[in-house]
């Protein structure tokens, strides 16, 4: 079976021989809306207005000296895109009208073009490689690896790096073998709630039936994570290699991977990797001659959060609107159709192919406690770097979020960090040197969620952002059991009044009431996890509540309704804020203080912003 | 686009190819939208005469999923993004910005077609944000103040 595989890689290597040097073009998502097509494709240009030899596919066809003009997937730094590599150099915002210098410059003559580089915000240093970056240095890349450096609509270069040795090794040594290496690398579940792959895949394969499903979750529905996708744009052979291991261990016949319908990169890449790997041999009848036979498709999601849930996703696979069952039975026992199925996270298939390659203790041997090897989190919010990252689990909040995200993006205080997205909580700044793990995020009433992670500031406002999370889960409720659907329409009306500045101490009481009930009685996880932001800042920033309810305040002025400008004794009258008030409520002559009309005020926040020297305060 | 035998044909087209496959609505209304951009009645009661699927199902189907648009779309579709990230950053000023333009709400269309506004959940470019699509195009890195810009430039030529 190796023999395959191995000649594949050979073929690619002696092809590969002609390269000289490669230029790599980001091709995530976020760099294409930056323009990133449009450098690749004028990297083209420049190499042929000059002549030079190039490819942008290894085939027997490359020229000898040839420079390989590739993309890659999503190399977690979006904010700097467009990037571009050049050998290891590495430059950010690269423009259609930089190309030309960077081949006059950077590919003949090897010279570095300094106002490319990335200059790293805290020392203003200018870094020349991936390696000098700090966002990089920290981390612990093996997942994104790949990501940033091969083609991913080409499965030879995958199969050159190492891919589908992982398949030809669990299809010789059978499915027990795939079952203890997945024990021993004790790596659980990352679609949030870290269930042991291992005991999952074995609980599917006991069942007798003929025939058995797999399913990948590529359905990402935390608004503000992007990990799933990434993974299945950057390096789409990864998750399906997964999907063909995982398959043959419970023993199925098909497989199907549910990718959200928002996500139209992410569905073109696996699908020419499934027509990859058809062509191949690694999919359909009798695969690399092991008698194991296995059909992949994708089936899209439709924009519901709540088709992420697992027996609801199974509900929409089938042609259904997509609402929970009640579990037991658990998919593992009847699942698609009625027939045992195991249904796996994007991330948590991406590792597969590596633990059986490198073996389960490799694996176990990243990571803390019961919590092993890395996990990849989309770092967003109020941090100078934001972008995807790679972690062993067991690394402190700190560490995340100064260390590789260069810490506050204004210079304010981070607040606390969000995890787990509309199902997760909140760790306040006395906890940041806590290690990220399963158990301490659940502990102090969070869960890792599927890799969302939120820096927020001092100029956010915690009720607010409850609030945000809560309407979230209002509007995706499903609506079949009713603690969630009237719970969380109840839960959210008495926030509004808290945002509005009409609650009273009491309401607090009942918030606790209505959360209780709905953790308890919801039929599925979105309705028993939709209070947890609720209650977590509630109680980590419970003064930011009484400051609502009490004083009728919002001091980061994001409640409206509360907020209240006015204008200090700092003020020179230099008009701007007059000008800038959209309903001309500040008046003032010229030079003289000016004074906001609190009656006619629509609490915009104009002045606010125009004002250079913070005379007007918000509170 | 018209309603002429071309579109009929691509539909049952579609019908054709979804119909034998198990569980396949939901893919095959997938293939109607990518094809006319929305899902329109007649094509929904194509479905249901060609697959005995209830027509009541299927507008089920379609009103649980909000992907899915009953409606014809607008000239110019711009979506602004409502997630974690996007919303920190500032999306709640750039839905004030697109009003100002195009004096529409969240979720609402301009009588004449021209635009549609949607807020989206999370299109996964969070490290750009915030971000809006304009009929598919992702600006990122915005200023309330850039929308006009943007928007401008898009329906330049008007
Ligand atoms: C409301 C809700 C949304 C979910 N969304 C996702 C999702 O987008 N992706 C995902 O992998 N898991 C999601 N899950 C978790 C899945 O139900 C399931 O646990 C997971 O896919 C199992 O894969 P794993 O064991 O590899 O983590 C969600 C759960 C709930 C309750
Ligand atoms: S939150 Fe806007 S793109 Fe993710």
């Amino acid at each position: 079976m190796a023999k395959l595989i191995n000649d594949i890689k050979e073929k690619f290597n002696k092809q590969y021989a002609n390269i000289d040097k490669r230029i790599v073009v980001c091709g995530g998502t976020g760099c294409i809306a930056g323009g990133s097509q449009q450098v690749y494709e004028a990297f083209q240009k420049e190499y042929k207005k000059r002549g030079l030899p190039y490819t942008v596919e290894i085939t027997d066809g490359c020229r000898e000296h040839s420079t390989y003009i590739s993309k890659s997937g999503c190399q977690g730094f979006c904010a700097q895109g467009p990037l571009v590599s050049v050998g290891d150099i590495f430059y950010t915002k690269v423009k259609v009208s930089d190309v030309e210098e960077i081949v006059e410059k950077t590919v003949m003559k090897g010279e570095v073009i300094d106002r490319l580089l990335y200059v790293n915000p805290t020392d203003q240093k200018h870094c020349k490689t991936l390696k000098d970056i700090p966002f990089y240095q920290k981390q612990h890349r093996i997942l994104l690896a790949d990501c940033g450096k091969i083609n991913p609509e080409d499965i030879n270069e995958y199969i050159a790096h190492g891919g589908y040795e992982g398949l030809a090794k669990a299809l010789e040594k059978g499915q027990q073998f795939v079952i203890d290496e997945m024990k021993t690398s004790g790596l659980r579940g990352r679609g949030g709630a870290g269930f042991p792959t291992w005991l999952k895949w074995d609980l599917t394969r006991k069942p007798q039936s003929k025939v058995k499903y797999m399913i990948c979750n590529g359905d990402e529905g935390d608004p503000g994570a992007y990990m799933d996708r990434s993974l299945l744009e950057g390096n789409p052979h990864s998750v399906v290699e997964g999907m063909i291991i995982a398959g043959f261990a419970i023993g199925a016949t098909r497989g199907f991977f549910y990718i959200r319908a928002e996500y139209p990169l992410a569905i073109e890449r696996v699908q020419k990797a499934i027509d990859a790997c058809y062509k191949k041999g690694l999919l359909g009848k009798n695969i690399l001659g092991s008698g194991f036979s296995y059909d992949l498709e994708i089936r899209f999601g439709a924009g519901a959060f709540v088709c992420g849930e697992e027996t609801a996703l199974i509900t929409s696979i089938e042609g259904n609107r997509g609402t929970p069952r009640p579990k037991p039975p658990f998919p593992a026992v009847k699942g698609l159709w009625g027939k045992p199925t195991s249904i796996n996270n994007v991330e948590t298939l991406a590792n597969v192919p590596y633990i059986m390659t490198k073996g389960g203790a490799w694996y176990a041997s990243m990571g803390s406690g019961k919590s092993t090897g890395t996990k990849v989190f989309a770092m967003t919010g109020k941090v100078k770097n934001t972008g995807l990252i790679e972690v062993p689990l067991g690394i402190t909040v700190k560490e995340v979020v100064y260390d590789i995200g260069g810490g506050p993006l204004h210079g304010d205080k981070v607040k606390a960090v969000q995890t787990g997205g509309p199902s997760g909580g909140v760790i306040d700044g006395d906890h940041f040197h806590m290690p990220i793990t399963y158990e301490s995020l659940q502990e102090i009433g969070s869960i890792m969620g599927s890799g969302g992670l939120i820096v927020m500031d001092e100029t956010d406002c915690m009720v607010d952002i409850a609030k945000f999370y809560l309407e979230f889960c209002v509007d995706e409720s499903c609506g079949k059991c009713s603690p969630c659907r009237i719970g969380g329409y109840q839960l959210l009306g008495y926030l509004n009044k808290i945002t509005d500045g009409t609650a009273k101490e009491e309401d607090l009481q009942k918030i606790e009431e209505i959360a209780t009930a709905m953790k308890r009685a919801s039929l599925c996880a979105l309705g028993q996890t939709a209070p947890n932001p609720v209650l977590s800042t509630l109680k980590f920033f419970r003064h930011e509540y009484d400051e609502h309810i009490k004083d009728k305040r919002c001091h980061t002025g994001k409640c409206k309704n509360l907020a209240k400008f006015e204008i200090t004794d700092k003020c020179v009258g230099c008009g701007m804020c007059k000008k800038a008030c959209p309903v001309g409520a500040i008046s003032g002559e010229i030079r003289q203080k000016h004074s906001i009309d609190q009656s006619k005020c629509i609490k915009c926040g104009q002045c606010f912003n125009t004002c250079k020297l913070k005379a007007i305060i918000r509170g | 686009m018209s309603q002429g035998t071309n579109t009929r044909e691509d539909i049952s087209d579609i019908i054709k190819k979804w119909k034998k496959v198990e569980g396949s609505l939901v893919m095959m209304l997938h293939s109607v939208q990518s094809r006319l951009g929305y899902v329109p009645r007649w094509a929904a009661m194509e479905i249901s005469k060609e697959t005995g699927i209830a027509l009541a199902k299927i507008y089920e189907v379609l009103t649980f999923y909000s992907f899915f648009k009953l409606t014809k779309p607008a000239k110019y579709q711009i979506n602004v993004c409502i997630g974690t990230a996007c919303y920190l950053k500032g999306a709640p000023e750039l839905l004030k910005a697109i009003e100002k333009y195009t004096g529409l709400k969240d979720g609402q269309t301009s009588e004449d077609g021209k635009f549609s506004v949607m807020g989206l959940r999370c299109i996964g470019c969070c490290g750009l944000a915030p971000v809006i699509s304009v009929n598919g195009k992702i600006h990122g890195q915005l200023k309330a103040g850039d929308i006009k810009t943007i928007l401008d430039e898009a329906t330049k030529g008007e």
